[in-house]
This record gives structure tokens, sequence and C-alpha cells, in this order.
């Protein structure tokens, strides 16, 4: 039922004339990004750690604005009353739509290293290309379980959307996606810990330019399980809340 | 085997927050202690102005809505607590074209839902095919959704209402965007279905559809059940009062207050049909106003003028403004 459901909200996600373009134009922006500012650096691995990471902020921007938007526009759509009213766990409904948001943005980060390499020559040259092409999809899948938990309070709140995009920037940074954890303040290594987004990035980088990669891949799930079981217990609670606050519909 | 549908005493306020810096609640009480007892099999029409409360109704039996107060029972589940073992028998079909994924084909709009509502796999691919024959939707249902017609998504929405064969279905406004032709089908299918032991409860603005289709109506306004019985024992409500149509052009808003306030008047309606205005004016059967009503229209270009016995539609004129 997950996969079936999956495979139809990645359709219905791809399909988007506007979204499609957008996703088109992004990741050459990305690239671009990645490629000026470490251009200086000359290495030619910072420049393809830098389109990795550029690539994955591509998936946490899927997975926000999927998990925030997706559940947005069914309110919009009218489908979310009628998925909420299956017989089902909540979580087994939405899980579905989180995970189709993080395997679309999957594109972003392929698409982000195909321009690279087009536009400006990156050398898609991994340290480790196996464990790059086995992390890859488990960290993906990790953000989608991590959408959950964000799913479950996009639900209870109507205008999800708004805060979905103050919290783009700020996980980009604090998760070291971009730029190393280390020029941050101290304060936000706890918070960078915690989040899976830190570890997704950081199995990635270690695949592309050396390191332990499967320690990252590891903790990053296991903090995106955690996720999981947190947002199937949220969302328990919050449908319930939704129901009675009447939130499910538009009017 | 106990009742399909119990309700007792339910209400529904909806909060609302308006402002951003000085917050205020505003509270709506939509429904206000609301007693329906619905048979297995049974077809009950729910009938009611704008805004009466007969969504909200349908939301708390169907367990989108939590009761503010009151009990609801679906097949002796509670909606409130036992929301999965409701959920497991009820069809939900609403009016509009809101409701589906337009990027989806409407064959994967069933199979999402197939799936979701528990159809078991095995039996997915013939219920979806019988489905989209009897909805009429079989040869074009590979096609995107969002490039269907208005009442080709309402049928794909009635589809998806009966993929899990509820025992109790609960149709908002289904008919609407349907052509004649085509309503007249759902009305025949909404029959057979009861006919086959499906419990329906149905709202409608059609008088029509209401008077053929229920077994029992329960009008609704403010929030309350204002009358309910049989479709006949409802048109007693209009008894002893004769019916004045008029067919005119461009009346004047208080010329119809005005109307209203001719002595044997109950009631005074105008319904717009294109250019064309239907003045219904209902008075009681033993005065004949028609020739005052015709003088106080006097000015206004009249086209044909007849008196008839009431409908179903003039007794749910005199309940409703009566309330
Ligand atoms: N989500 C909501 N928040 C606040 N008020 C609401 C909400 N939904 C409905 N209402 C209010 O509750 C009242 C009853 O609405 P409801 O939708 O039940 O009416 P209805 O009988 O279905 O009307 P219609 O014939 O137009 O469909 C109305 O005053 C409406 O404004
Ligand atoms: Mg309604």
């Amino acid at each position: 039922m997950i996969a079936i459901g999956t495979l139809l909200h990645v359709k219905q996600l791809s399909r988007s004339g506007l979204e499609l373009t957008i996703s088109l134009f992004i990741p050459i922006v990305q690239a671009t990004l990645a490629v000026y500012l470490f251009r200086s650096g000359g290495e030619s691995h910072r420049l393809l750690d830098a389109a990795v990471g550029a690539g994955m902020m591509g998936v946490w921007s899927s997975v926000l604005f999927g998990s925030g938007g997706a559940i947005q526009s069914q309110r919009w759509q009218g489908t979310l009353e009628m998925i909420m009213l299956a017989p089902r766990r909540p979580v087994l409904v939405l899980l579905p739509i989180t995970l189709a948001t993080a395997l679309t943005g999957t594109y972003a980060l392929l698409a982000t290293l195909l321009w690279g390499r087009l536009l400006y020559g990156i050398r898609l040259d991994f340290v480790h290309p196996a464990a790059f092409v086995a992390a890859a999809p488990v960290v993906i899948l990790s953000l989608g379980m991590f959408g959950l938990l964000l799913a479950a309070t996009f639900v209870l709140l109507r205008n999800a959307n708004a805060l979905a995009n103050t919290l783009e920037y700020p996980v980009w940074l604090v998760s070291g996606i971009l730029v190393p954890i280390t020029v941050l303040p101290t304060w936000t290594t706890p918070l960078a810990a915690a989040l899976p987004t830190t570890w997704a990035a950081r199995a990635l980088r270690e695949a592309t330019a050396g390191g332990p990669v499967w320690p990252s891949v590891g903790i990053c799930a296991g903090i995106s399980l955690i996720c999981l079981a947190l947002g199937a217990f949220a969302l328990t609670h919050v449908e319930r809340r939704a129901r009675a606050a009447a939130t499910l519909a538009l009017a | 085997m106990g009742d399909a549908i119990e309700a007792a005493r339910l209400r529904r306020t909806y909060r609302s927050r308006t402002g951003f810096i000085r917050r205020r609640t505003t509270e709506i009480e939509a429904v206000r202690g609301v007693d329906l007892t619905v048979a297995r099999g049974e077809l009950f029409g729910l009938l009611g102005p704008n805004g009466a409360g007969k969504t909200t109704t349908i939301k708390l039996l169907n367990t989108l809505l939590i009761p503010t107060s009151g009990t609801a029972r679906i097949c002796g589940f509670d909606v409130e607590r036992e929301t999965r073992e409701v959920r497991r028998r009820i069809g939900y079909v609403f009016g509009g074209d809101r409701g589906l994924y337009d990027r989806l084909s409407g064959l994967d709009n069933l199979r999402y839902f197939a799936e979701l509502y528990g159809v078991p796999p095995r039996d997915q691919k013939r219920r979806i095919a019988e489905l989209l024959d009897l909805v009429k939707l079989a040869g074009r249902e590979r096609e995107r959704v969002e490039g269907y017609s208005r009442g080709m998504r309402q049928r794909l929405h009635i589809a998806r209402g009966l993929l899990h064969s509820p025992e109790v279905l609960f149709l908002d406004e289904p008919s609407i965007g349907v052509d004649p032709v085509a309503a007249r089908e759902l009305r025949r299918t909404v029959a057979d279905l009861a006919a086959t032991g499906t419990t329906v409860l149905l709202t409608t603005h059609y008088m029509a559809e209401a008077d053929e289709l229920c077994d029992r109506i329960a009008v609704i306004a403010d929030g309350r059940i204002q009358a309910l019985g049989t479709p006949a024992e409802l048109r007693t409500h209009a008894d002893g009062r004769r019916v004045v149509e008029i067919e005119a052009y461009g009346v004047p808003d208080d010329t119809v207050a005005g109307l209203q306030r001719l002595s044997g008047v109950r009631e005074a309606a105008v319904e717009a049909r294109g250019a064309l205005q239907i003045l219904t004016v209902q008075s009681d059967a033993g005065v004949d106003v028609q020739g005052e009503v015709l003088h106080a229209l006097g000015g206004v270009r009249l086209g044909r003028v007849s008196t008839r016995e009431p409908t179903l539609e003039d007794a749910y004129v005199a309940i409703v403004s009566g309330s």
C-alpha cells in the first residue's frame, strides 16, 4: 500500500508544469552557486562536494515544501479529507506523500550533478562511488521520514506554507549542507547533531571526498526512524485535533 | 441489528480566529442539537437552505469532525471513539469538482483509493472495472482527471465512494453539475443501492430528486431539524394552501416584499430562470389572492399565470420560512 501510494504521489507531484520548470532550473542555479563559491578553492573534490551539497539542498527543499506544500495543496484540492477518511493509521496515509517528495527531490540531486558536469565540467570522481549509490537512497528515504514529522505539524496548521518558508535556509545552514559545521557558532552543534539532514549531508560528503560513510548513514537512518515513530505518534493526536478544530478542509 | 445511523443531541460549534494583532474568536453554532435515526437500507434525505448545517451534520457522522457535544453511532460504532470501525463501513461523496488528484488518471485515482480504503488487491481490478461501467467512465479512465468535465469528475467521485462497498453512504449534493440524463442514472444507482441494503444519507437542493428518492426527509434550518417525515407527510405542511405561479420580467425586490404583506398571502418568492423570473405566491386555499397580486404587480411585464396544488418544494418553503 505504501509503495503504490508513493508511486502515485510521485506521479501527481512530477506532473505539475510549473514545478517541473522550477525543478529544471533550480539545479542549474545551485550548480552555478556551488561552482562560484568554491572555484577559488581550486580543488576538484571541493567542487564536486559542493555540487553534492547543493543537490542535497534540493532534496531538503523538496521534502520541506513537499510535506508542507503537498498537505496544503491537498487541503485545497479537497483530497486531504478523503485520504484521512481512510480506515488506516494516519501515518500510513501520509508517509507515501513525504516519501514521494523525497524521491522527487532526488531528481534535484542528480540534476545538479549533471548540470555541474555539463556546464562546468566538474569531474564526477567519487572516492566511494558504490557507497554513494548505496547511501543516497537511504538518506533520501530518511529525509522523507523526517518530512513526516514535519507533516504532522502541517496537518494542524492551516497556513503550513509560512512555516515551511522559514525552515528552509536555517536547516541548510545548521546541517552544514553548504558550509562546514565547524564555521558555525557552537550552540548550533547539538541542533545539527539532532537533524537527520546533517548526517545525510555528511554521509554523502564522505562518499564523495572520502571518509567513513556507513556510521553517518546509520545515524541518519536511526534518527529518521525515531522521527518516524514520533511522527506516527504525533499524527494520531494531530488527526484528532484537526477533526476537533476543523482544519482538514478549507471551509 | 441496530440502526445504521443514530445521532443524539448532536452539536457542533466552529471557532474561528480573526484579526492578527487583536485576536478575536468568533463562534458559529452550525449544528444545534440534531436527533436522527436512520434504519438500515433506508434512503434518508437532508434538505435545508445554504448554511443550514447539512454538510456539518454529515461530517459529524462520517468522522471528519468531532462533535462539540452529543453522540452519534454508525452501525453501532461511536463516531468519536471507534473511528476506524466507522470508516470501514462508510462512503462519502461530496458535490463539486474537488477531492480528486487532478494530475492522475481516473484509473490511478481509483487504484489509490482502493488501496487506501482496504479493497483486497485481488478484487481491485474487477471492482474498479465494475464501477467505471456503472458511472459510464469506461474507456476514459486512462485520461488525466484535469481533462475531465465537471460531471465526469462527479461521477468518478461517486465511483470512488463505492469502491469498498460501504454499508452507509453519505452523499452531499452528489448531483451538482451532472447533466439531466446522468442525474437520472445517478438517481437510479442510488435507488438500486438502497434497494440492495445500503443505507444512504443524501443532501440535495433539488426537491424533485428528494421527493423521488427518499423514504424519509428531514428539513434542517439554523442547525436544527424543523420537520421530519416521509415526503407525503412533509407535503401536509403546505396543506390548505394554494400556489399562484407567475412568469415575470424584472420584478423589483420591494414589490415582492409588498406581496408578502397582502392579506391571505403566506409566502412570496422569486426565482430567476435566465431573463425570466418565476414568482411563486402561496396563499390560504380559501382566499383568492390572484387579483390583488396582479394588481400589486401593475407595470411589471408578465407572462403565463397559473394556479396549482402545493408540491414538496412549496412545503419546504413553508417549513423553512416558518422556522
Ligand atoms: N470550517 C468552518 N469554519 C467556520 N465556520 C464554518 C465552517 N464550515 C461551515 N461553517 C459554518 O457553519 C454553518 C453551516 O455550514 P454547512 O456547510 O454545514 O451548511 P450547509 O447546510 O451544508 O450549506 P450548503 O447548502 O450551502 O452546502 C455556516 O454558517 C457556515 O458558515
Ligand atoms: Mg453543504
